[in-house]
Parts: C-alpha cells; sequence; structure tokens
C-alpha cells in the first residue's frame, strides 16, 4: 500500500488561494462605483452576449470576474435566491446583505471542500435612497466578504486601481463624472472606447427594477463630455 | 421554508446552482412546492371571492384591456376597489376572472415568471412564449377548477415582431386562443361582447377604444350583477391599460372620469322621453 504524500493544511489552503488568484487575475477588472445617480458598475468587455454585470433584483446587481461559467452559474443562483424570496415575502424584503452571505457561504464551502476553489470574484451591489444608503460587498473566491464604501474594483490588478480612483470618489458626482473615473482607471495605454465597455447602473431615482444596461450611443456621448 | 433553512446552513442550496431552467415555476416546484397554488381537499369552498368581467379590444396602435373593479362573495359584494388588470410585464397586460385569490397568486406567479426569464436569459420572451407560458400556467390550476375554484384570463401584448397588439383568451383547461378583434372573459361576459360587437371596428384610435371598452364593461354592469360598473359616487373607475409600442401604460383616472361621465350623459340623453313614468 502506499502512503499519501502529506501537504499541511497551510500549504493547501495557499495552493488553492495561489490557483485562484492566478484565474482571477487573467481577466479584466470590474468597477464598481457609487455617485449621486445611482451606482455604476462598467468592465472591460468585447462581448454584447456574455455579460459581466447583470441584474439580480429590483434594487440588486451583481458582478463578476474569473471563470465565465463559474461567475454566471452563482448570478443564476443569486437570482433564484433573490425570485423566490421576493415570492415568499415581499419585494421589499430582498436585500443584499442576505444575498452577500450565502455567496460567501457558497464560495466558501467550495473552496474548502471541494477539488477546485472557484475562481471567482464578485461584487453584490444594491442601490438606496442616497449615496450613504449605498450598499457595496465584495466576496472572494475563498468566502471571505468585504462591506466596501463608495468604490470597490475586482479582478485584474484590483488594488492599485481601488487606490487611485477611493481618493477620487465623489458620492456627489453625476453618472457622466462616475463613469468616466471608472473608464480612467479600467483603461490600460489605451484608452477604452464605447464598443469595449461593458456598463450597467442602477439608477436611484428609477422605482422598481432600477437596473438597466447603458447603450453603446449613450456611454459614446457620455465619454465624450469629458474632453 | 426551504429556502431559509438553506440559508441558515448558509450556502445555496443545490437547485440553485443546477444549470437549466429559466422558469420561476419550476424553481419553485423543486424547492418550495408548498408555495405553488394547489388543491387541498375536495369539493367548493363557500364564501371563495369572485371576480368578474375583463374586456380586451385591439385598436390602431396596439390593444386595450378594461376589468370591473367588483368583487362577490356569493350574493355580497366583497370588494368594489380591486384591480383585476395588471401589467405581466412592460409590454404585456394581464386580466383575470374567477377565483379572486387563486387569479391574483396566478398574476403574481406568472409576472415574476416573465421576470424571471429575462433575467436568467438576458432577454424577455417572445410574445408567444408568454401566452404559452400561462397557458401552461393555467392549465396546473385544472386541479382547483374542478372544485370550483376556476380562473379565467385574457392575455394583451405588443408584438414588436408583428408591429401591433395582440390578444389572447384562456379557458379554465388552459386553452390558448387568439382573439383578432375583441374578447371579454367572466361572468358579465356576455353582455360585454354584445356591446363590443356593436361598438368596435378596426383601427380605432386610442381614445376611441379606451371609451368602447369602458362602454363594454358599463353594459355588462347593467346586466350581471356580479359586474360593477364606474362608480360616480365614490369615484372608482374601472382599470384600464393599453399596451402599445411605447409598453404597458395605465389610462389615467382622469381620463376616465370623463369617459365615464361622458357614457352616462349619452345613456340619458337616450333615455330621455321614454314613456315609463
Amino acid at each position: 500500500m502506499t502512503m499519501p504524500y502529506y501537504v499541511s493544511p497551510e500549504q493547501l489552503m495557499k495552493d488553492r488561494a495561489d490557483f485562484a488568484r492566478k484565474g482571477i487575475a487573467r481577466g479584466r477588472s470590474v468597477v464598481v462605483v457609487t455617485c449621486r445617480d445611482g451606482i455604476v458598475l462598467a468592465t472591460a468587455n468585447p462581448s454584447r452576449v456574455l455579460h459581466k454585470v447583470s441584474e439580480i433584483y429590483d434594487r440588486i446587481a451583481f458582478a463578476g470576474v474569473g471563470k465565465y461559467n463559474e461567475f454566471e452559474n452563482l448570478r443564476v443562483a443569486g437570482v433564484r435566491y433573490a425570485d423566490l424570496r421576493g415570492y415568499s415575502y415581499d419585494r421589499a424584503d430582498v436585500r443584499a446583505r442576505g444575498l452577500a452571505n450565502a455567496y460567501a457561504q457558497t464560495l466558501g464551502s467550495v473552496f474548502t471542500n471541494e477539488a477546485k476553489p472557484l475562481e471567482v470574484e464578485i461584487v453584490v451591489a444594491e442601490v438606496g435612497a442616497t449615496p450613504h444608503d449605498d450598499q457595496l460587498y465584495r466576496v472572494s473566491f475563498d468566502g471571505s466578504v468585504t462591506d466596501e464604501t463608495g468604490v470597490v474594483v475586482v479582478g485584474g490588478d484590483a488594488d492599485r486601481a481601488a487606490t487611485g480612483l477611493q481618493e477620487a470618489w465623489d458620492p456627489a458626482a453625476p453618472f457622466g463624472a462616475a463613469l468616466r473615473s471608472a473608464v480612467d482607471v479600467l483603461s490600460g495605454d489605451e484608452r477604452l472606447t464605447a464598443t469595449d465597455l461593458e456598463v450597467g447602473l442602477l439608477e436611484r431615482a428609477q422605482p422598481g427594477r432600477a437596473f438597466r444596461r447603458v447603450g453603446e450611443a449613450e456611454l459614446a456621448s457620455l465619454l465624450t463630455d469629458a474632453s | 421554508m426551504t429556502q431559509d433553512d438553506a440559508a441558515a446552513g448558509g450556502r445555496f442550496p443545490a437547485a440553485f446552482l443546477r444549470p437549466g431552467s429559466a422558469s420561476f415555476v419550476e424553481l419553485l416546484a423543486a424547492t418550495s412546492p408548498d408555495l405553488l397554488p394547489r388543491a387541498h381537499g375536495a369539493g367548493a369552498l363557500p364564501g371563495a371571492v369572485h371576480g368578474t368581467t375583463i374586456v380586451a379590444a385591439r385598436f390602431a396602435d396596439g390593444a386595450v384591456m378594461a376589468g370591473d373593479r367588483r368583487a362577490t362573495a356569493g350574493t355580497h359584494i366583497a370588494s368594489r376597489d380591486i384591480e383585476k388588470v395588471f401589467p405581466a410585464d412592460r409590454s404585456s397586460a394581464i386580466g383575470i376572472a374567477g377565483t379572486a385569490g387563486i387569479a391574483l397568486e396566478l398574476v403574481r406567479l406568472f409576472q415574476l415568471e416573465l421576470e424571471h426569464y429575462e433575467k436568467i436569459e438576458g432577454s424577455p420572451l417572445s410574445l408567444d412564449g408568454r401566452a404559452n407560458r400561462l397557458a401552461a400556467m393555467i392549465r396546473a390550476n385544472l386541479p382547483l377548477a374542478m372544485q370550483g375554484l376556476a380562473v379565467a384570463a385574457l392575455f394583451a401584448g405588443y408584438d414588436d415582431a408583428a408591429g401591433a397588439g395582440r390578444i389572447f383568451s384562456y379557458d379554465v383547461t388552459g386553452g390558448r386562443y387568439e382573439e383578432h378583434e375583441f374578447h371579454a372573459v367572466g361572468s358579465g361576459a356576455v353582455y360585454a361582447k354584445s356591446a363590443l360587437k356593436k361598438l368596435w371596428s378596426s383601427g380605432l384610435d386610442r381614445s376611441t377604444a379606451v371609451r368602447v371598452a369602458v362602454e363594454a364593461l358599463v353594459d355588462a354592469a347593467d346586466d350581471d350583477s356580479a359586474t360593477g360598473g364606474p362608480d360616480l359616487v365614490r369615484r372608482i373607475w374601472p382599470v384600464v391599460a393599453t399596451v402599445t409600442a411605447a409598453g404597458y401604460q395605465r389610462v389615467p383616472d382622469a381620463e376616465l372620469e370623463a369617459v365615464a361621465a361622458q357614457i352616462v350623459a349619452d345613456r340619458r340623453a337616450a333615455h330621455d322621453g321614454s314613456d315609463r313614468s
């Protein structure tokens, strides 16, 4: 009988975390920033159909980076969670906090129990009555959750991008200005244009389902306002 | 509830993470079947509340749907201001008649079914897809219908592909029938349809279509005790909605008040000089 190799738990977790981080870093970042008009979710995404930013419920949106099939599966689970909760209680009872917790538990248990951790990092955003009431949760591949104020960046070189954006963050900025600051951070050497971007907005003033996708024409006009 | 049991354990239940279905009803059946409307015991229930007449008609820009505001329990009037016409999604309307408790739950479920599909798939169901889905949901209610808790429905939507409004009617078995001109369901349907036969013509403009729909309800209320007419004392007007290229729009009360007043005035004028006194 052969003995299994001994791997220390520290090493095992470190290997898993490194593996997941590597997968996540391969993709482009998603920037989520709150502003006067709502919450802007922006990312570089040439695809018009494979979304990284989506609607979950009336006031809640989802952004994912990493492996598409994995965060897509989590997005669908979130929609199911939210719709089922809203149906059994009331639409007002669907909150981002509960959803972020369910994501955290799911990611955490996959990280420790399954053969391969999920190579994803996600953001759950809920728009409130004022920028002060907005909630942003960042959930990592190992299930750790952080509650952020104003700005979250996930994927790619998230830390570098987040620092710059946090300093410049202005809760009273209109949608256009917030979008431009997000695009500044997302752009590398070449500035991203409307065709390279996927942008969603949780509109503060919109009653009911607040999420909408921002079309190419609107993006182009908002981006050119800057210059 | 199953979902909370799962939340206590923390992670999503396995059914949430299973790839495949974009149907909320299927999800509900798999995770919380107790929340689905279903038959309990046998025999008709006394005292169940019934909603009554819904009419729908096509016009130049789309379709109009109208429902009276009365609900009855036996010979009692259970409600004077119940609403029976709802937006199914941004571009379609659903109107229900029959056992109110079941029908209202069916509407809620149908609205969520469409929203759920749209969110999961990233695009809304086609109008025919929505119409078929509703047929399946009404058919699932058949065991309840056999107990006397029947639901009849009208569905109207704007078909972007055809560039026109379309109307579908349903019977209790989930039979789906496309109506090309107008239709009515509920206890006052016979009278409402007779009125529509005389009042409706193809290519009506919006305001005429609204008046025709309200007038059909007035005729239904005239002869059917379970249908309520416009309530001039309490200012309760029928719920009237249009579905056009602009989507679902509810006709404002101020406009309905004027329409109702005009109908009353016209009819009073028609009866002046009758020798009943």
